[in-house]
């Protein structure tokens, strides 16, 4: 990622035919085709990688990663999927979740309400689908994301167990259904709502989150409630959300059954340009691993140098991170830094040596089910679930 | 539903500049989104694009997709077709080919 700094006057922009809105633009440039991304800024976040405006996509600038193993909120990445949010109806006073359909007591529970209960922590990352989809080969349309749609944080919030069972779900039900307040902007778009099969969702774990790293979420990460899905890509993780609903069947609404889809194979992959033969719902994460200390193209001092990065799966655990220096003829064992949580980003230091010249260097990591990651990319048509052994170019002088 | 809060656009300059969360004044949050960064470039069309794509989407979805020789008419009939038939679009068949126009010559 190269910044370009373009800090050009007004009056300069309309000498050179510069519309209004490029005037004093920073851009980045993701590595590849039509990357380049305006540096934007929105309220409770600091400068991020501006993907769309309307509906707002934020991506976070990739050396965040390398500053601290957790993602803090003014940097965490940003994606709504329809236009229609008014913000200004957000009033944590008068927020009311409705929990509904095959319980024995519907409730509308306040904010006050749900603050009340026993809270649990974890540590987790969120993860967007799409996440690094702008190196899809051959690309395929969507949400053009570098690898910056992640993040790990500390979350707080009651376990939706106990929500459910205050309520009372009823013998039979199958799955649990969940929607927040924003939505489509004409009535024939399909409302964003997601599900998760009823032993999922009153597993203890997936919560319904008011913090975020010792503080309220941002209001761009869902406040004043989301839910949180250990392991499971963000597309599960409902922002604002407001109803809870137990079906005694499968939920069927476009957002389950139309898209968020990946091949049923083993890796979620298929022959690139291929359509797939049979799909289901996108769901855990893969096994991922970054260097984050080194910048592709990066210029270092030739001699010891300590790479850092992290690596992350869909809560097993990392087991073991490998490096190469040498292109992946050799790897060498990180050390791993201290366990948040079986579903955070660990962190990984190895101290290198590396001659004067180019260097490739790769990471990979494995899980605690002994799950790793392939040499090639895979691919499927939405671009989901990337996970390839990542390069880092690198010369030394 | 929409109620003003109390700060001032001084309160909200100094919570904003301390990193504070504006929301922890438990009143009805004030927030606005900033304004779109891209505009549709020029192109035959411009208008029925920008009457029948602006209203759900800003300009940037357009402009950041995959661009080369394989991302032309048949791609762009495909996102169009998508928006109709999956998003409900209420996008008149004799404006389709107009749009798809635009957006091969343009992106």
């Amino acid at each position: 990622m190269i910044p370009r700094r373009r800090f050009i006057a007004a009056s300069g922009a309309l000498a050179a035919g510069l519309g209004p809105l490029e005037t004093l633009a920073e851009t980045v440039t993701l590595p590849f085709e039509n990357g380049v991304r305006p540096i934007v800024k929105y309220p409770q976040k600091r400068p991020m990688i501006g993907l769309t405006s309307r509906p707002p996509q934020l991506e976070t600038p990739f050396a965040v990663f390398n500053d601290n193993v957790i993602t803090p909120n003014d940097a965490f990445f940003v994606r709504y999927h329809l236009s229609n949010i008014p913000f200004g109806d957000i009033d944590p006073d008068t927020w009311t979740v409705d929990v509904k359909g095959k319980v024995n007591k519907p409730l509308k529970l306040k904010l006050a309400d749900i603050k009340r209960m026993p809270s649990i922590e974890l540590v987790a990352v969120n993860q967007c689908s799409g996440n690094s989809r702008g190196f899809s080969n051959p690309r395929v349309a969507g949400g053009q994301s570098g690898n910056g749609a992640m993040g790990n944080a500390r979350w707080r919030g009651v376990p939706l167990k106990a929500v459910l069972d205050q309520a009372g779900v009823q013998a039979g039900a199958k799955q649990v259904a969940y929607a927040g307040f924003d939505g489509p902007v004409i009535d024939k778009t399909p409302k964003f709502v997601k599900a998760l099969d009823i032993d999922h969702a009153r597993d203890g774990e997936v919560m319904i989150a008011w913090q975020m790293n010792g503080a309220d979420l941002p209001v761009l990460n869902g406040y004043p409630l989301r839910m949180v899905v250990p392991g499971w890509y963000g597309t599960y993780w409902m922002k604002h959300l407001n109803e809870i609903t137990v079906l005694d069947g499968e939920f069927d609404g476009f957002w389950m059954k139309g898209a968020y889809r990946i091949p049923d194979t083993a890796d979620a992959m298929i022959e690139p340009g291929t359509a797939p033969k049979a799909t289901v719902p996108i769901n855990r994460f893969n096994v991922r691993s970054f260097i984050t200390s080194v910048a592709d193209g990066a210029r270092l001092k030739a001699g010891e140098t300590t790479l850092k990065g992290i690596a992350f799966d869909s809560g097993s655990g990392i087991k073991q991170v490998d490096v190469s220096a040498d292109d992946g003829k050799t790897w060498m064992p990180a050390r791993l830094g201290p366990e948040l949580g079986k579903y955070s980003f660990r962190e990984w230091t190895l101290p290198v040596t590396l001659s004067a010249g180019g260097h490739v260097l790769k990471v990979r990591a494995v899980s605690n089910a002994g799950k790793t990651q392939p040499e090639t990319a895979g691919w499927n048509p939405p671009g989901y679930m990337r996970n390839v052994i990542e390069s880092v170019h690198v010369t030394a002088a | 539903m929409k109620r003003l809060t109390l700060l001032t656009a001084i309160g909200v300059a100094a919570a904003l500049s301390a990193g504070a969360n504006l929301s922890a004044s438990a009143k009805p949050i004030d927030f606005d989104l900033p304004p779109d960064t891209a505009e549709l470039k020029p192109g035959p069309n411009l208008e029925v694009v920008q009457g029948n794509c602006g209203a759900c989407h800003s300009a940037d979805y357009i402009q950041t997709q995959p661009i080369g020789p394989k991302f032309k008419k048949d791609f762009w009939t495909a996102e169009v077709t998508k928006m109709i038939k999956v998003y409900g679009a209420p996008i008149d068949e004799k404006d389709v080919p107009q749009i798809v126009d635009y957006l091969t010559a343009t992106y």
